[in-house]
Order: structure tokens, then C-alpha cells, then sequence
């Protein structure tokens, strides 16, 4: 122990320092003891190891386009904007209009926030105003395991379930007491737009109840207090000291949804029923631009053919990047920089 | 052994905003120097000058000399250099959470590379005896994690992991300001004999603290050194009249 | 005491049953929003038992699928193929968004951080089958032929921006004192962030990184055209490979009883994995993600 610089403790009280006994830590001794590297090199190395891990985020969407952009310029040199405007999908003659897609992704998406929304803001509300307390983390768990089923599993529940269900009774229901508005005319399939509006909604509730959730939660409980205070009751405090201050992220929240429910692929292939018509009736079956790439690509002989599903892909791609930014800044507005998770 | 530390012209920014100017201060071997000023005067970033722990924060720099014994601190070595031989000890105890209290101790050495068991038991028995935490914790070294100590605990485990290092000088950032005063007095305690073997800087907003561990203080202001003198000299007969305010309470 | 007089005479009109009345109904439609998410939740699971525990046997578990018409065979091979896709999508994935999160926690407080940071946000909502036609162009036409490799690079790209922005936001519960310590210790930065701030953090990571995971394992769309499904057993990473919901997807469009039957076996399969990472995720978050961090 010759060496050892720090000396036997002295704890009781201060003592003369025996100076032969306690030696000076130059670094003759630091040395062997810690071999002094060169870490500032390593700093170095490591900095730019995770700096490329971050520009791989960056990578992945620059590639991402690029991708899309050069593979889809085949198409988009045959046929420019009316590529969106046309209607006939055509393999065999080579002609190819994106249209019925276009309309069977819209129409799917927005059937789908019809019906998710007024759920997904009920259950948000439910969970963080009225619940009682102890049922408030298993609900949300619950609801936020609806967003962990796979894609593929909504789809086969609604082949087998959802399906049969609309064909049997919902349908004819609909038909006779709403027939004359033109939404739910001709035969009952089951499969069709109303099928893939309804698997959808049930897919983006999660999302949009969940952020809703998250922008309520951040809004101020003196907010609450000062509209309780002036004798509101519960709904009166919930819309104006909450809703109205979490109106711009619910909203973000729910494009968020529809970001979803515009790219969701293959429960919507397994049940829409992939025939590239436009029709008025939701009863109809319809095509979507993600089901109809997750059907033909592997199967796309011919380059225009392959062009033309990379450029509905592109198309696709913008239209969810868009709305995903808007959502994003909605959200980011209300929660401060903390921004959400798409699929928390 | 302490050394000494030799402080030229040190000044230092947060981006912008000047935080020290011009500072410069001769503070002596193996004795407790404690910095006092009102919060906000610099006093904090002056001691992290001191082992380059203010250019961690980001756009923070400084510049100016500064020299700990014959070692040149912004000159010619590297920051990890520097602060394996300058301990700190931080405002908050900041054990590290997930290791073993003798973890906590041997962390410097460990992460630094140090392999040698047999030695390593022995450097963390003696840091907690010099930090007098050995008798409270030696029957479950391995066994609790430092978060599991109290808060007084905590400090003096943070002091024994510092010490573990070997270092030449002990910089303590407000070292007893989260803690309760039966705490503080086995601390102050501590750094009594402490500077029998190392060099103390202590920053503290707490006069009487200040007076009575140690031998040299130094007034900040605003970013500058007002005095720096024997701490009898500043508490009983300061030659600044701002000095004076402060130590008799007209502001602060 | 006029003025006091005249603020009694405006008598504020009685909670009127009007707004009581709509504070029930309110409560009432929000309850039954509840009610109305949680069955389908609950008739999914239902059928899921109900079809499919009957399917499962030691043959659905260890043997590769039979030709059409016949009884019996399994979906072995599909399970194994997920876990290679699987692996090798957590191969390369899991680094690089741990360290893009440990770029984005402890050196992206700045506009270039925020580009990252909002640019992994894009990334997660780009749709699944994009990532695929991606990943075909990237693996499948580089290779000439659909592969397993494929397959894991499509579902790396969808598990990169979760994990990152997972890994971020563990990184910042880790209290600064904590790096300080460290730092003034005279340990290296990139070591202190290693050794003491990801250690520390660790738990909150494993959270994130099983999120990515079961999301990952459930993918179909970027399956379709990148491991493309193979009735056979594959272990070779450049070849065709079969996963476990691509094998659901081809049984549940066929028009065979048998393979709705497997695919619904498959599918119970599939979720009850899930199912047990998240909730596992669940109780090791609800033990807190930073187990004694003040």
C-alpha cells in the first residue's frame, strides 16, 4: 500500500499530515492507473456513428422519393396529370388512369373518420373526464390494444364476421329505410366500400382517441376549475374548458387518422372487393391505390404497367406525408414539442 | 497532495450572454476555498470553468488560463484529462441509478478502464472511509443501489465515487444545499479532513458554511470577482463596500 | 348596498333539467362509444379463440403446408421465416434507431435535430406498402429474385423511426445530473452516454424497441413483393421465405376451408405473440421506465 495516495483514513478529527507517509498523485501514479486514451478520438468516432444513424432517417426518406420518382417517370411521361383523371385500368392495352383508386381511397378514408371520429372523441372523453379512476388505465390499455392487431387479422375477422354480418342483416336494412338516397343501392355483397369504410374506422380509433387523450390531458386543470367554478356541469365544463382548448390537436389527431386510413392496405384489400369502378352506392365494390398495389405489383408484367403502380405509390405517398405534416403541427401546437406517437 | 490553482483572465459565455469576466484568483494547496455570491452571479459556472465541465452544456465556452499545478487546463489537454484530476461534487446528489453503491465508487475507474479487482476493492473501501460512509454501507456494497441511500448518504457516496479517481482538487458545487443539517454537518465535517490530502473549492450561498470550513473566500457578483481575501478578512472587515452589503444581508 | 340589491334581483335561472338532461345523455353516448370500440376488440379475440385454438395441434406447429385438397399440414415454416425476417430487420433496425435516438437525445437540440426528429415522425406515418416497393427496388431488383433479406430490410425501414423517437424520449427522462456525474468523473462522453445514460435508461428502450417489434411482426403489405411467401422451408436469407402474415393473408383470400381454418390458427398465433410483448411492455412501464432515477 506503499503508494496508495489517498493515505489511511483520518477520521477522527484533523491530524498533523505525515508527509513521508502520504505521497504527492502526479501522474505517475493517475498514469498506470488509468490508462489516459485517446478519447477525444473516440468521442469523435461515436459522434459520427450516431450522427449516421441519425442521417439514416433522412437517407430513408430521400431514398424513399427517389425511388418513386424515377421508377414512376415511365408513367408519368405516357400520361402526366390525366393519369389521375382517367378511369380505365387497363394491363392488357397498356392504358392506365389512377382515378377509381383515387375515389375508393377518399371515399374509404372519410366513411371511415365518419364513423371513427364521434367514437374515438366519445372514448377520449369517457376515459379522461368521466371514467371513474380505477377503470381509466385498463380502458386505455384496452383501447390502445386495438391498434396493436395486425392488419392482416382485421382483415380476416372481417372476411369471416364483418362481412356475413352486413350482407345478412345490416344491409338490407339499409337498403330499405335508406335505399332512396343512393348510398345503398343494389345487391348486398357484403364486401365493398361500406365493409372497407367500417374495418377501417375500427382500425383508426385507437389512433385518433389516443392523441385526443393526450391533448386533453395537457389542457390545464385550471382551465377545468375556472368553468366548474362558475357552476357549469360536467358536459358544460368538458366542452368549453376542454374540447374548445384541445380543438386544434383533436383535429391534428384526427388527420393523423386519415393519414392512416389513406395508406392502411391489406385489411382494406381482403375486403373491398378490388374492382376498379367508380360507384355511387357504398354497397359497391371499389379499389383502393394501397390494395391495388399490394394486388398487381408482384404480378406487373411490363414496365408502364410497374411505372404506373409506382406512380399511384408516389401519389399516395404525398398525399399521406402532407397530411401526416399537418397533423403533426396540429398536435405540436397544442402539446408544445412533445409531439405525439402515431400509433402510441 | 493538493496543488494549487491558478485562474488568469477567465471569462465565459452561455451563447450570447457573458456569464464571468476577467477573473482571476490564486487559490492555495490544501486548503478550503469557498466561493459566496447571490444566485445568478457566476459562482457555479466559475467552479465548472475549473474542470471544463461548462463547455458540456451546449454553446457554452469560456476563455482565459487556468492552471492546476503545472498542468495547463484549456491548454494542451484533453477535458477527460482534466477531470479525472479534478473531482466535483454536484449540487444534487447524483448517484448513478442503476449501479450497486460499490459500482457508484469504482464507476470512475471502471469506465476509465481500470480492471484490476483486488486493487479496486480496496480504492472503493477507502473512499468510503475517507467519505465516512464505510461503516453505514459495507454490509450491502454490492447488494443496494446508490438511490436506495439517503439523501446525506447519497452525497458522501458521491463524494467517495469523486475521491475514487484520486484526485488532486475537490470541487464542490453547493454541496450541502439539498440536504438537511445534521447532513451538512458530517459533510462540512468531511471537508475539513479532506484538505488535509486535496485542494477544496466549495461553492455555497450559505455564509456561515462558508466561514466555517473554510480559509480563503472569494465574493462574486454579477459575473465578477468583487473580493478575494482570508475568509476572516471578508467576514469581519471586507474592503468593498459591495462585499459588505452582501455579507450583512442589505441584499441578496 | 343598492348595487348588492340589484345583483340579487337577476336570480341566476335554476340548474335547468334541460342542462342537467344533457349532461346525462353526454355521459351516456360517451359510455356507449366505449362500448361500441370494445366489441369489436372483444368479437375479434372471441373468434380468434373460438376458430382457432381448434386448429392448433402439433402438426400446425411442425410441419409445412400441404397441397390443396389435402388434410393436415402447418405452418412451421411460415413461423420460422418470420423469425429470420424478424431478426434480421432487428439486426440492422435496432442499432440505427438506437442511434439515431442517442444522436437526436444528447447532441439534436438544435435545427438540425429537428429536421431528423420531424423527418422520423414523417417516416412513421409513410404507408406500409410504400416501404415495400422501396425495399423491392432496393434488395428485389438488386438481387434478381424476392428474398428473405428483402423482407427484413422493408420491415428495419418501418422500425427505425419508432424506435428512435422511443429511444429520444427515454433519453431525456435520464436527469442531467446523471451525465454530469459521469462527465466530471473524467469519463469520456461517448462512454458516459454508453455506460451510465443508456444503462440507465435501458428499460424505457426495451419498451420502445418491443413496440417496433410487434408492429414489425404483424406487417403484411411490405411482405407481398419483398419475401414474397414460400411454401418450403428457408433458411438461406436471399431466397424466397414464407411469414406468418403473409400465410394468413394467401389462406384467408383462398377458397378452402382447411386454409381458413390454418389461417385462423395462424392468426391466433400471431396475436397471442403480440399481445405478449406489449403487455409485457405494459407491466415492465408501469414498474417505471427508469427504476430508481429520482
Amino acid at each position: 500500500m506503499g503508494n496508495y495516495a489517498l493515505g489511511a483514513p483520518r477520521l477522527p478529527g484533523p491530524q498533523p499530515v505525515d508527509k513521508s507517509k502520504v505521497t504527492d498523485i502526479s501522474r505517475a501514479q493517475t498514469g498506470p492507473l488509468i490508462q489516459s486514451g485517446s478519447s477525444r478520438l473516440a468521442d469523435r468516432a461515436f459522434y459520427f456513428a450516431i450522427l449516421a444513424c441519425g442521417l439514416c432517417v433522412l437517407a430513408l426518406v430521400g431514398l424513399i422519393i427517389f425511388e418513386l420518382v424515377t421508377k414512376s417517370s415511365l408513367s408519368w411521361h405516357a400520361f402526366g396529370w390525366k393519369f389521375f383523371f382517367q378511369s380505365d385500368w387497363d394491363p392488357v392495352n397498356d392504358q392506365y388512369g389512377a382515378l377509381p383508386f383515387v375515389y375508393g381511397t377518399i371515399v374509404s378514408s372519410i366513411l371511415a373518420l365518419v364513423l371513427a371520429v364521434p367514437l374515438a372523441v366519445g372514448v377520449a372523453v369517457f376515459i379522461t373526464e368521466m371514467s371513474p379512476r380505477w377503470l381509466r388505465v385498463p380502458l386505455a390499455f384496452t383501447t390502445e390494444l386495438l391498434a396493436a392487431i395486425p392488419s392482416v387479422i382485421y382483415g380476416l375477422w372481417a372476411i369471416f364476421v364483418l362481412v356475413p354480418l352486413l350482407r345478412e342483416y345490416v344491409e338490407p336494412w339499409l337498403a330499405r329505410y335508406f335505399g332512396w338516397s343512393g348510398l345503398f343501392e343494389g345487391a348486398p355483397y357484403g364486401i365493398g366500400m361500406l365493409a372497407a369504410g367500417i374495418i377501417l374506422a375500427i382500425m383508426v380509433v385507437p389512433i385518433i382517441s389516443s392523441i385526443t387523450r393526450e391533448v386533453m390531458t395537457a389542457v390545464p386543470q385550471q382551465q377545468r376549475e375556472a368553468v366548474l367554478a362558475l357552476g357549469a356541469t360536467r358536459w358544460e365544463m368538458i366542452r368549453t374548458g376542454v374540447l374548445r382548448n384541445a380543438r386544434a390537436g383533436i383535429m391534428g389527431g384526427v388527420i393523423l387518422g386519415l393519414g392512416r386510413a389513406l395508406g392502411e392496405t391489406m385489411a382494406v384489400t381482403m375486403v373491398i372487393g378490388n374492382r376498379p369502378e367508380i360507384a355511387r352506392s357504398l354497397f359497391a365494390p371499389g379499389y383502393t391505390m394501397a390494395s391495388v398495389i399490394a394486388n398487381e405489383f408482384s404480378e406487373a408484367t411490363g414496365d408502364l404497367y410497374l411505372s404506373a403502380l409506382v406512380e399511384v405509390g408516389l401519389a399516395l405517398f404525398i398525399v399521406t406525408i402532407l397530411v401526416n405534416m399537418a397533423a403533426q403541427l396540429l398536435v405540436w401546437t397544442v402539446t408544445r414539442g412533445t409531439p405525439a406517437r402515431a400509433n402510441g | 497532495m493538493g496543488v494549487s490553482i491558478q485562474v488568469d483572465k477567465l471569462n465565459a459565455w452561455f451563447g450570447k450572454t457573458q456569464a464571468l469576466y476577467d477573473i482571476d484568483m490564486k487559490v492555495e494547496a490544501n486548503h478550503a476555498t469557498a466561493v459566496i455570491g447571490p444566485s445568478g452571479c457566476g459562482k457555479s459556472t466559475f467552479v465548472r470553468c475549473l474542470n471544463r465541465m461548462h463547455e458540456t452544456i451546449p454553446e457554452a465556452r469560456a476563455t482565459g488560463r487556468v492552471r492546476i499545478g503545472e498542468l495547463d487546463v484549456y491548454n494542451g489537454t484533453s477535458a477527460t484529462q482534466i477531470r479525472r484530476r479534478i473531482g466535483m461534487v454536484f449540487q444534487k446528489p447524483n448517484p448513478f441509478p442503476t449501479m450497486s453503491i460499490y459500482d457508484n465508487v469504482a464507476a470512475g475507474l471502471k469506465l476509465n478502464g481500470f480492471r484490476d479487482r483486488h486493487r479496486l476493492d480496496e480504492i472503493v473501501e477507502r473512499s468510503l472511509q475517507l467519505s465516512a460512509l464505510w461503516d453505514e454501507v459495507k454490509d450491502f456494497l454490492k447488494k443496494k443501489s446508490g438511490a436506495s441511500l439517503s439523501g446525506g448518504q447519497q452525497q458522501r457516496l458521491c463524494i467517495a465515487r469523486a475521491l475514487a479517481v484520486q484526485p488532486q482538487v475537490l470541487l464542490m458545487d453547493e454541496p450541502c444545499s439539498a440536504l438537511d443539517p445534521i447532513s451538512t454537518g458530517k459533510i462540512e465535517e468531511l471537508i475539513f479532513q479532506l484538505k488535509e490530502s486535496f485542494t477544496i473549492v466549495i461553492v455555497t450561498h450559505n455564509m456561515q458554511q462558508a466561514s466555517r470550513v473554510a480559509e480563503f473566500t472569494g465574493f462574486f457578483l454579477l459575473g465578477k470577482l468583487i473580493e478575494f481575501d482570508k475568509t476572516e478578512k471578508i467576514f469581519t472587515n471586507p474592503s468593498d463596500k459591495r462585499t459588505e452589503d452582501y455579507i450583512t444581508g442589505r441584499f441578496g | 348596498m343598492a348595487n348588492l340589491e340589484t345583483t340579487a334581483d337577476i336570480s341566476l335561472p335554476q340548474l335547468s333539467l334541460y342542462r342537467r338532461g344533457t349532461n346525462v345523455l353526454v355521459t351516456l353516448m360517451a359510455a356507449s362509444a366505449v362500448i361500441l370500440v370494445l366489441l369489436p376488440l372483444g368479437a375479434v379475440f372471441g373468434y380468434l379463440i373460438y376458430k382457432g385454438i381448434g386448429s392448433i395441434n402439433l402438426a400446425f406447429l411442425t410441419q409445412t403446408p400441404k397441397p390443396v385438397g389435402e388434410a393436415g399440414g402447418g405452418m412451421a415454416n411460415a413461423i420460422a421465416g418470420s423469425a429470420l425476417i424478424l431478426l434480421i430487420a432487428s439486426c440492422i433496425g435496432v442499432p440505427v434507431g438506437i442511434g439515431g435516438g442517442i444522436y437526436l437525445a444528447e447532441y439534436g437540440r438544435n435545427r438540425f435535430g429537428n429536421l431528423i426528429r420531424f423527418t422520423a415522425d414523417v417516416l412513421n406515418g409513410v404507408p406500409s406498402i410504400i416501404v415495400g416497393i422501396v425495399a423491392y427496388g432496393l434488395v428485389v431488383l438488386t438481387q434478381g429474385h424476392f428474398s428473405a433479406l428483402a423482407g427484413g430490410v422493408a420491415l428495419a425501414i418501418m422500425m427505425v423511426p419508432t424506435i428512435t423517437r422511443a429511444t429520444e424520449e427515454m433519453l431525456l427522462l435520464v436527469p442531467n445530473t446523471v451525465r454530469e456525474a459521469a462527465l466530471g468523473l473524467g469519463v469520456s462522453r461517448w462512454r458516459t452516454t454508453l455506460s451510465i445514460t443508456l444503462r440507465t435508461a435501458t428499460s424505457g428502450i426495451i419498451t420502445g424497441v418491443m413496440l417496433a417489434f410487434a408492429r414489425a411482426a404483424g406487417e403484411t403489405a411490405p411482405l407481398l413483393f419483398t419475401a414474397f411467401g414460400n411454401q418450403y422451408w428457408n433458411w438461406n436469407t436471399s431466397q424466397p421465405t414464407a411469414a406468418l402474415p403473409l400465410q394468413i393473408f394467401t389462406y384467408a383470400i383462398s377458397p378452402f376451408d382447411e386454409w381458413h381454418r390454418q389461417a385462423w390458427a395462424g392468426a391466433l398465433i400471431l396475436i397471442v405473440l403480440i399481445v405478449l410483448a406489449v403487455s409485457a411492455v405494459r407491466v415492465a412501464a408501469s414498474r417505471g421506465m427508469l427504476k430508481g432515477a429520482n
